[in-house]
């Protein structure tokens, strides 16, 4: 029978996702044309738009840092042999955690907030995955079904608490107050200013820096503990698990503690780190932008990390490219984000054959020389 | 029909079939005739190429150059439709049945013929009928598929291929899951194919069943034809050196068993699968040290939930199981606590169970043992440990090629199981638990796994060896206990087995004393 085409390390890990790159520009670089604009220029605004200047770049890993935190927790769940789509919900709930904490404690000094904070975020996203996590380990309900009817639950529980209860007083809009100043996370260009490096202020700050702290961990973790090589063993061969003296369940549930843990970390970055005060639908569809995140970058940190760059950019050059040109509206920056998504993810495996037929026979000439 | 016509032309003429799927090889410029009214053996090792060009046969492939004449006519297949219409019928190792569907409507599945169901089904009972009479294939029609035993299952699918015609028909490993008696059924079946005009392609790679079965044999290794012979004129130790590409020794040499103490003890086992049938009965044996235990039987009469239950992957529904003094059942040890206790596994599915397709060798080499110290450095894994550990397995088992970062599918069946064994075998256990060693495995490969497993026994060690193939069990084990319906239906000294011996036990005939 046949297997599937096989590439070389390489070209899986850096052809492949470029090639899906060009072919998702150049389909958005056609549709864009049929809206009466040129390509080029609303690619040049793109780019300039998310890397342009020191303001840009801010902004794009600003982004990014979101997306960082949840591809890595959709990419632990899936190194388990779990599809966890429910990183926005777990995001959300771990963000009121994070939120609480600066709320409440807010008037402490930042080094102390600050780690009550990461633990609250992780918690509560820890907590709200746990239950479709036991629920797949032990009833053995589906958890991409589960997961998501926790992002609605996440959704609606976080509506009434923002309406009802944390709401600021003699206000309208559903947000919370402000966090004290101490629970602010130190913005990157401070930071900077302090070893005597000029950034322009942006809402990049240190939770950037804890983003790539954690995909470090990740990576140590999953593949370069037992703990980790057990959680593989376990998603890519339960069979093979169980025969190891390895438990599938328990590695289920503690694979989503983890993930979910990660995606609670995302209101570090949000909450504490841009808005400073919880407010409703914080996390803004970047538990699903991690989905792709995670797909394009194959489920490793570094390429989690490049892919999340990638949507930030997409984010901020997005918005730069709809104020510079009127036609393209935010809708249709939604469009060439779906395009991305759509090449990178879903269709990643429409250009593998051709890829590999290619470079087969590319090899067959340079061998035959 | 015209005898005539059709005895000038081959029934099935390959020219030139080639086949490459990236980098491998699979079929290079085969060209095979085969003879009308004629039973045509295909045999080769696993991976030789011989599924892949019936598969072009059959039209699940496409060659990449090459030609396919049937009876004289060229003909084009793209698809299983095309070799339907041109005649050719494909008994899938597999059996690609419905198995909640009766006979009647798996016969009719994919030719119904018409919008309406009962039309095409009334057709096609008359006309299996008459295939019944004129071939003396007797199945009730009506009986789900999934209730008739494996045999007979089978028989559906033969049925299946002459019911939409087929003149030629492909066999591939029909006789993995049946008794020796069913399998002789089968083959006698075939010559009743033959007799009447038929011609069969039976791919295989028990030298046996070429011997008893086929006119002609043709042997394949490394994707090419090594060998046409006329079955008659051969013999099996040719065939096998043929298939390997070097003299080969298809009988394992050991000395006498030294049996010492008892090291693991079953007594009173029953297992129950999931819908809570019983597939292992009350089952008592012992194994000792310094002897090899064989359990014969047809695969899926309880071998598989014994090894199992045994390993502690499954838990039985009563009975003990003591291994060394220790009552694992009763203490609740699981598969990590046994293995500690000293009792390695090998599995019998490599491919479901004993190895993570996606990872590399070195990883798969500690499948089970990554908690040992060995392999440890503070909370991390010792990489450097892992890869010297791998390196050293592979040397000592001749695993090829010897690259532990090589992913594991990259390695042929038969040097997977080396290292598997090799994982199993270097943790210096007690007591071995071997599901069919050699399944998927070469011939050359073959012969070094037996050996080892006698090297294990000579060593005082005690080794529980299952498998599907009577001659392993005849070549390998001091003692033989035959399985049948989850029960232990009689035990033979190694010595005095004999294959018609084993095969009647096997099919249910109960004691010692019958032969």
């Amino acid at each position: 029978m046949s297997a599937p085409a096989k590439l070389p390390r390489w070209a899986e890990l850096g052809l492949l996702p470029a090639v899906n790159l060009v072919a998702a520009l150049l389909l958005s670089g056609v549709i864009i044309r049929l809206i009466g604009e040129s390509p080029w220029a609303a690619l040049k605004l793109l780019a300039d738009g998310a890397f342009g200047s020191q303001e840009a770049v801010g902004y794009t890993l600003y982004y990014a840092t979101n997306f960082i935190f949840t591809g890595l927790a959709v990419a632990v769940a899936y190194h388990a042999g779990l599809f966890n789509i429910g990183a926005e919900g777990q995001a959300y709930i771990g963000g009121l955690g994070t939120g609480l904490v600066c709320l409440w404690l807010g008037a402490w000094p930042f080094w102390v907030v600050l780690p009550l904070a990461i633990l609250a975020g992780a918690v509560g996203g820890a907590a709200w995955a746990f239950i479709p996590g036991w629920l797949q380990a032990r009833r053995g309900s589906h958890i991409v079904i589960t997961t998501i009817m926790f992002n609605f639950i996440a959704s609606a529980v976080m509506t009434w608490l923002l309406v009802n209860i944390l709401i600021k007083p003699g206000q309208q809009s559903p947000e919370s107050r402000e966090f004290a100043a101490n629970a602010f996370m130190p913005g990157l260009h401070t930071l900077l200013g302090k070893v005597g490096l000029a950034f322009t202020a942006t809402p990049l700050n240190l939770a950037f820096l804890l983003a790539l702290a954690a995909s470090f961990l990740v990576w140590l973790l999953v593949w370069r503990t037992r703990w980790g090589y057990a959680l593989r063993v376990a998603g890519q061969n339960p069979a093979a698990a169980v025969y190891a003296g390895i438990l599938p369940p328990r590695v289920t549930i503690a694979a989503m503690l983890l993930s979910g843990a990660l995606a609670g970390s995302l209101g570090l970055n949000e909450l504490m780190g841009a808005q400073h005060r919880i407010l409703l639908d914080f996390p803004g569809g970047a538990g699903f932008v991690g989905i792709a995140v995670a797909l394009m970058g194959r489920n490793h940190p570094v390429g989690i990390f490049l892919a999340a760059v990638l949507f930030g950019a997409l984010m901020q050059g997005g918005s730069q490219l709809s104020f510079d040109m009127p036609r393209v509206n935010r809708d249709m920056v939604v469009v060439i984000q779906g395009l991305v998504i759509l090449f990178c993810g879903a269709l990643e495996n429409v250009a593998r054959v051709p890829l590999a037929a290619l470079l087969a026979r590319l090899r067959g000439e340079k061998e035959a020389e | 029909m015209e005898p005539e016509a059709q005895a000038s032309a081959p029934a099935l003429e390959l020219r030139g079939i080639d086949k490459r799927f990236g980098p491998v090889h699979a079929n290079r410029t085969v060209s095979l005739s085969v003879a009308a009214g004629s039973i045509h053996g295909l045999i080769g090792e696993n991976g030789a190429g011989k599924s892949t060009l019936m598969n072009i046969v059959y039209g699940f492939h496409r060659a990449d150059a090459g030609e396919i004449w049937v009876r004289g006519r060229r003909v084009e297949i793209g698809s299983p439709q095309d070799a339907i219409a041109a005649g050719i019928g494909m008994v899938h190792q597999h059996f690609m049945l419905v198995e909640n569907f009766t006979v009647l409507e798996n016969v009719v599945l994919g030719a119904e013929g018409g919008r309406r169901l009962a039309g095409s089904l009334a057709a096609a009972r008359t006309g299996l009928a008459q295939l019944a009479r004129d071939y003396g294939l007797d199945v009730p029609l009506d009986a789900i598929v999934s209730e008739l035993p494996v045999g007979l299952q089978q028989r559906v699918e033969i049925l299946k291929a002459l019911h939409r015609g087929a003149e030629i028909l492909i066999l591939d490993e029909p006789t993995a899951v049946l008794t020796p008696q069913e399998a002789d059924q089968l083959f006698r079946m075939l010559g009743r194919l033959r007799a009447q005009g038929k011609t069969v392609i039976l791919v295989t790679h028990k030298l046996r069943e070429i011997m008893a079965a086929t006119d002609r044999v043709t042997v394949m290794r490394q994707g090419a034809i090594v060998g046409e012979f006329e079955t008659r004129a051969t013999s099996p130790r040719e065939l096998a050196e043929k298939m390997v590409g070097r003299a080969v020794l298809l009988r394992v040499e050991k000395a006498p068993a030294r049996p010492g103490a008892t090291l693991l003890t079953v007594r009173d086992l029953e297992v129950r699968d999931r819908l809570g049938v019983a597939r292992v009965k009350g089952l008592s044996f012992a194994v000792r040290a310094g002897e090899i235990v064989g359990i014969a039987g047809v695969a899926g009469n309880g071998q598989s939930e014994l090894l199992e239950a045994l390993a502690g992957i499954r838990p039985p529904s009563r009975g003990e199981i003591v291994l060394s003094g220790r009552e694992l059942v009763r203490e609740g040890l699981d598969a990590r606590a046994r293995h500690r206790l000293g009792l390695a596994h090998v599995p019998e599915d490599r491919l479901r169970m004993g190895v993570v397709a996606g990872f590399s060798a070195q990883d798969n080499a500690i499948l089970g043992y990554h908690d040992l110290p060995a392999y440890r450095r503070g909370p991390l894994l010792d990489r450097a440990a892992i890869l010297a550990g791998c390196g050293k397995k592979m040397a000592a088992y001749d695993v090829r090629p010897p690259e532990p970062g090589r992913r594991i599918t990259e390695f042929s069946g038969g040097n997977q199981q080396k290292l598997v064994l090799a994982r199993e075998i270097d943790s210096d256990p007690r007591v071995l638990l071997v599901g069919q060693p050699t399944r998927g495995v070469d011939i050359g490969a073959i012969e070094f796994i037996h050996r080892q497993l006698v090297a294990l026994r000579d060593a005082g060690k005690a080794v529980l060896l299952v498998s599907v193939e009577l001659d392993e069990i005849l070549g390998l084990a001091d003692r033989i206990l035959v399985m049948n319906a989850g029960e232990i239906v009689g035990e033979v000294a190694g010595a005095d087995a004999t294959e018609e011996k084993l095969g009647l036990m096997m099919a249910g005939v109960k004691g010692e004393g019958h032969a």
